[in-house]
């Protein structure tokens, strides 16, 4: 079975909510839309106070570049545009609506209908894309009308979904695959047809048996899509290792992606992208995991953006057990831990993960044993122990010779660390000071 | 066995006088001629290399001079005017006069010690935890209490006040190098003019969000009221998205603001005695005058 | 409820940890010391239990009133360079003092002067070996005859290693055999081959070491002794005995490995591990001790910060 070359680690997979049908979240009586939930300049509110709003309208757009545009994940009055706290507790612009009814634009399709045909060209579909304010939902939340707007002289060969949900607990894709297979195979077909026709490999771990024979059966009936089992190894689901598990290929270091020929999306993207394509549908809602050891229950829901973390934990399990020590937005490997739980959800937010108080806390540092455990666990098969002593003593030149920039943050060599040294929150450090650094030589 | 003597000397004189010659025509190939002004220039200095002047140490901050011939936009914070002086003698030019300054950290958070909302687990270190969240605090602009400006100072000037989970700079030993302020990610701490008889008035609080919302996050944040504005003399004062700066470079110390600041986020240093309202000084004196007799 | 506490990601830890590691290792170490005790009997006990409470008791007063640091003995890294400097000495009562005044040099000059655990350029156990073999050539090289614990049948007569009597041009009949099992004379840990590799089997398995250094080591052992060897049996050891007798097999398994002072990187390892192989086969056959191996690895250690430097990992794409 095949999977990437180097490093790599294999945490404690804990797909405990794998069996929990994807439920409908109701919504609340308030929300807040968060003016940035992609990568990039957050979007300009263009809706006023006493506005009424549907569900689907415009309410910020997308001014610059890298920029995405937001639609109203509810329909009811603008109450106000101010700024709202991000679950990180800081102030970022938002659109605050009240909830009456469930209204939504007239030309968004919601018959549960599965729509094949699709006759856009590859221009039309980008601009559809970025009309709809679709983002990359694997993660980083890079809009993807600007992936699939390929530079001049640049080609892809292949598309690469990612479906390899290597992030412990999070099974959200496994569910849409399992339940939208036919809308995902569609949206697939759709982003091929923006990369103008290329062919599309599917890696999925083989930890989810189920999702690889759904995916499989149907992809038959489709062109140019093709599923590949992947080993299960974390973080098979990053860029770089993911093309190289799927095709053989590999990005060079400082490169994107379509350097070798290659784009690389999220499953769930492609569900967005179906819905944006085929049905008109604006991306306004994510498919979330509601998991944790210590939850009574474990659920998958479909939430409206904006809803709070408070409203989804109320919703699900009532209340936070006493243990709780972490609640985390996404995985265990590279989700954020949230510190407002009254905080909006945005835009690719796949998980509402709750650790118990004894796993969370971190184990005191010890001396580093240079036994080397980060080395073999780096994926990019750089030298995190070295990079701690580097960015410790302020040596960020020395840590840029040493490739510090091609760190993709997997958290291995924490992870993996029997010192329990903090080397991935001490790269981070170091990239962003190796980056400002250049910056100011330029 | 003299002859091995004398052979043994020999050998070692000719060995002796040949690396002599070599080593002198090495010497002269690789002659680097050197303004002898700037070893006096750096000898002037204080030697701390701090880098608050933007150079990459004492020696470098000589170099820049004796190559610029002059002061203009060179000083050396730590030296002050003394040195700044002493180099202008030996350089022979004019010099500013410049007003000593101090750091001053700008933050006095309600939610220290005790009361945090949150507890930060990973790497201690300011300028990677502004890059995670808000801060145990749960303010988005105030100090996060790692400590970084403790780790930049040359001169063991600040320390960690660990009961209100803020830096507290020692005037006497803060040599005003700026260290700190660029170490701050968050902008916490500013360089300040010291004031005469060591008084200075300041606004201990960054909180840029709006007066409600800066009043949730922390009890002593400035809320962009405007008071301070209004009842200043000078018009030293000014609000600018929500958040209130006096410019010390005009302020009299009078002190009208501090007793106008409804949540006491002005604060005064060096004042013999707490600043009050011309009101309310009398209500106290009252009593104390009735003390002093009944005594 | 308690604080929510935030980090930066990853949020979870494998259940690795030093002290972990260390235990394992002595975990490792305890089949050659059962074999040590059945061969030298209840002798080579008390010298392991003096060496290791030595060891520990040095390094906890050293912690405690010279650095004044919070202790951390508990991480058996003093345990484990206790019992490697105790598998390196002869297992005789008159070698007790003599230990004690290693386990100082090992843990005050070789570990806790650099600034203890992971700041050491060399293996501490070996330090203190080293000081006492120059210091006390009589006693460290004066072995006991392998009496054993129970009564078994064995036949060795004389207490020389293999190594001395073969450089005194008169090696007694031993077999490979003999070898393996340690029906053989020398200090107490590294006798029997067999104890060492099933130590070493267990390290490989829980990832603690690597072949690369082990397989490096005796490779290049095996490698040059058998062209030596080649050339001229009457004058050269034949090379399957060269690694199973002395200290080459305890070497290669348990003190070139230590993480602290071996190359990070695996191309770096193997570089080390020949450079241990062929410093040992040179002391042996051209220098004046009869034994290597502590000096090769010392040697090699001073090399490890170059190695690291060079050695890199194959990066991702280049």
């Amino acid at each position: 079975m095949k999977t990437f070359k180097m490093g790599g680690v294999h945490p404690e997979e804990n797909k405990i909510s794998n069996e929990a049908p994807i439920e409908v979240m109701p919504v609340g009586s308030q929300v807040a839309v968060l003016m940035n939930q992609h990568l990039g300049a957050p979007a300009t509110p263009v809706v006023q106070k006493g506005e009424r709003v549907k569900v689907g309208q415009l309410i910020g757009e997308a001014q610059a570049f890298m920029c995405a545009n937001v639609h109203s994940p509810v329909s009811g009055t603008v109450l106000k545009v101010d700024t709202c706290k991000d679950a990180f507790g800081q102030p970022k612009p938002a659109v605050y609506i009240a909830v009456e009814g469930d209204e939504w634009m007239e030309e968004i399709d919601r018959t549960a209908e599965v729509k094949r045909e699709c006759a856009l060209t590859a221009a039309e579909i980008v601009a559809k894309l970025k009309e709809k304010g679709v983002v990359g939902l694997g993660g980083a939340t890079f809009p993807t009308h600007i992936k699939y707007s390929i530079p001049e002289g640049k080609k892809a060969d292949y598309l690469v979904v990612n479906a390899a949900e290597c992030e412990p607990y999070l099974t959200s894709d496994l569910r849409v695959m399992l339940e939208h297979a036919e809308e995902i195979c569609v949206g697939i077909s759709i982003l091929r047809t923006a990369l103008g026709g290329v062919k599309a490999y599917v890696g999925i771990e083989s930890n989810k048996p189920q999702a690889i024979s759904v995916m499989t059966q149907m992809a038959a009936t489709f062109e140019g899509i093709e599923v590949v089992p992947l080993r299960v190894k974390y973080p098979q689901g990053a860029e770089k290792q993911l093309i190289q598990a799927v095709t053989g290929r590999r990005v060079p270091s400082g490169k994107l992606p379509i350097d070798a020929g290659c784009v690389v999306s999220n499953v769930g993207t492609c569900f967005a992208v179906y819905e944006a394509v085929q049905k008109n549908k604006p991306l306004i809602e994510n498919i979330l995991t509601v998991t944790g050891k210590e939850l009574p229950s474990q659920h998958n829901y479909l939430v409206r953006i904006g809803t709070t973390y408070n409203e989804i934990i109320r919703h699900s399990i009532g209340e936070l057990p006493e243990t709780t020590g972490k609640v985390i937005s996404g995985g265990t490997m590279m989700g954020k831990a949230v510190v407002n739980l009254d905080a909006p959800t945005v835009k690719g937010n796949a998980s509402v993960l709750v650790i118990g108080e004894r796993e969370a806390r971190r184990q005191p540092e010890t001396a580093c044993i240079r036994c080397g455990k980060c080395m073999d666990a780096c994926p990019m098969g750089l030298e995190p122990y070295l990079f701690s002593a580097l960015v410790k003593g302020g040596r960020f030149e020395e840590a840029r010779v040493h490739n510090i920039l091609d760190c993709i943050e997997c958290g291995c060599c924490f992870f993996s660390c029997p010192a329990c040294k903090p080397l991935t929150d001490e790269i981070r450090l170091g990239k962003n000071k190796v980056r400002a650094l250049m910056a100011a030589k330029k | 066995m003299s002859q091995q003597i004398i052979v043994a000397v020999a050998v070692l004189g000719v060995l002796g006088v040949l690396f002599a010659v070599i080593l002198y025509f090495v010497a002269q190939k690789f002659k680097v001629v050197e303004d002898p002004l700037i070893d006096e220039v750096a000898e002037a200095l204080p030697g701390a290399n701090c880098g608050g002047c933007g150079k990459a140490g004492c020696r470098a901050f000589a170099e820049a001079c004796v190559a610029q011939g002059s002061l203009d936009g060179l000083r050396c914070a730590p030296g002050g005017d003394a040195v700044a002086a002493r180099i202008a003698e030996l350089l022979g030019c004019a010099v500013e006069q410049g007003e000593p300054l101090v750091a001053v950290v700008r933050c006095n958070p309600s939610n220290c010690a005790g009361k945090r909302l949150s507890h930060y687990d990973g790497l201690r270190s300011c300028a990677f935890e502004a890059t995670v969240y808000c801060g145990e605090s749960g303010c988005p602009n105030g100090c996060l209490g790692c400590g970084d400006c403790v780790a930049a100072c040359q001169f063991e000037a600040i320390v960690m006040d660990e009961g209100r989970g803020v830096p507290v700079v020692d005037a006497e030993r803060c040599a005003a190098c700026g260290a700190c302020v660029k170490a701050c990610p968050r902008g916490v701490i500013e360089l300040r003019h010291k004031g005469r008889k060591d008084r200075r008035v300041y606004v201990e609080c960054i909180n840029r969000e709006k007066g409600a919302a800066a009043r949730k996050t922390c009890a002593n944040a400035c809320i962009g009221c405007g008071k301070c504005e209004k009842v200043c003399p000078v018009g030293a004062i000014a609000v600018e998205g929500n958040l209130s700066y006096i410019d010390h470079t005009k302020c009299i110390a009078c002190r009208k603001c501090v007793v106008e600041c409804p949540t006491g986020a002005i604060r005064d240093v060096g004042f013999p005695a707490p600043a009050v309202k011309p009101e309310a000084a009398k209500v106290a004196e009252a009593p104390a005058a009735a003390a002093v007799k009944a005594e | 409820m308690n604080l929510m506490k935030i980090s930066g990601s990853p949020h979870v830890h494998s259940d690795e940890s030093t002290r972990r590691i260390m235990w394992r290792v002595n975990l490792a170490l305890v089949p050659a010391l059962l074999c040590a005790i059945a061969y030298f009997g209840l002798n080579a006990l008390l010298v392991a239990v003096v060496s290791v409470a030595s060891c520990v008791l040095f390094q906890w007063l050293i912690e405690k009133y010279i650095l004044k640091v919070p202790t951390t003995v508990g991480d058996g890294s003093a345990v484990v360079t206790g019992l490697l400097l105790a598998f390196n000495v002869p297992a005789t009562v008159s070698m007790l003092w003599i230990v004690v005044i290693g386990a100082l040099v090992a843990i005050g000059i070789g570990k806790m002067a650099f600034g203890g655990l992971g700041k050491n350029p060399f293996n501490p156990a070996l330090v203190g070996r080293v000081f006492l073999l120059i210091s006390f050539p009589v006693q460290m090289t004066t072995w006991p005859v392998a009496e054993g614990l129970f009564p078994m049948q064995f036949d060795v007569a004389s207490g020389a290693t293999p190594l001395a009597a073969f450089k005194e041009g008169q090696l007694a009949g031993v077999s490979y055999w003999d070898a393996l099992l340690g029906h053989i004379g020398g200090s107490m840990g590294e006798v029997s081959a067999l104890a060492i590799l099933i130590g070493a089997a267990y390290l490989l398995w829980k990832k603690i070491i690597s072949w690369h250094i082990p397989v490096a080591f005796i490779g290049t052992a095996l490698a040059m002794s058998a062209v030596l060897w080649w050339i001229d049996p009457q004058q050269y050891m034949d090379p399957m005995m060269t690694i199973l007798t002395g200290g080459i097999m305890l070497g290669a398994c348990f003190m070139a490995t230590d993480m602290v002072t071996s190359p990070m990187a695996k191309s770096g390892q193997l570089i080390f591990g020949c450079g241990c192989g062929l410093l040992t086969i040179v002391i042996r056959n051209w220098g004046a001790y009869p034994e290597g191996v502590s000096f090769a690895i010392l040697i090699m250690n001073s090399v490890t910060p170059l190695l690291n430097r060079w050695c890199k990992p194959r990066r991702f794409a280049s």
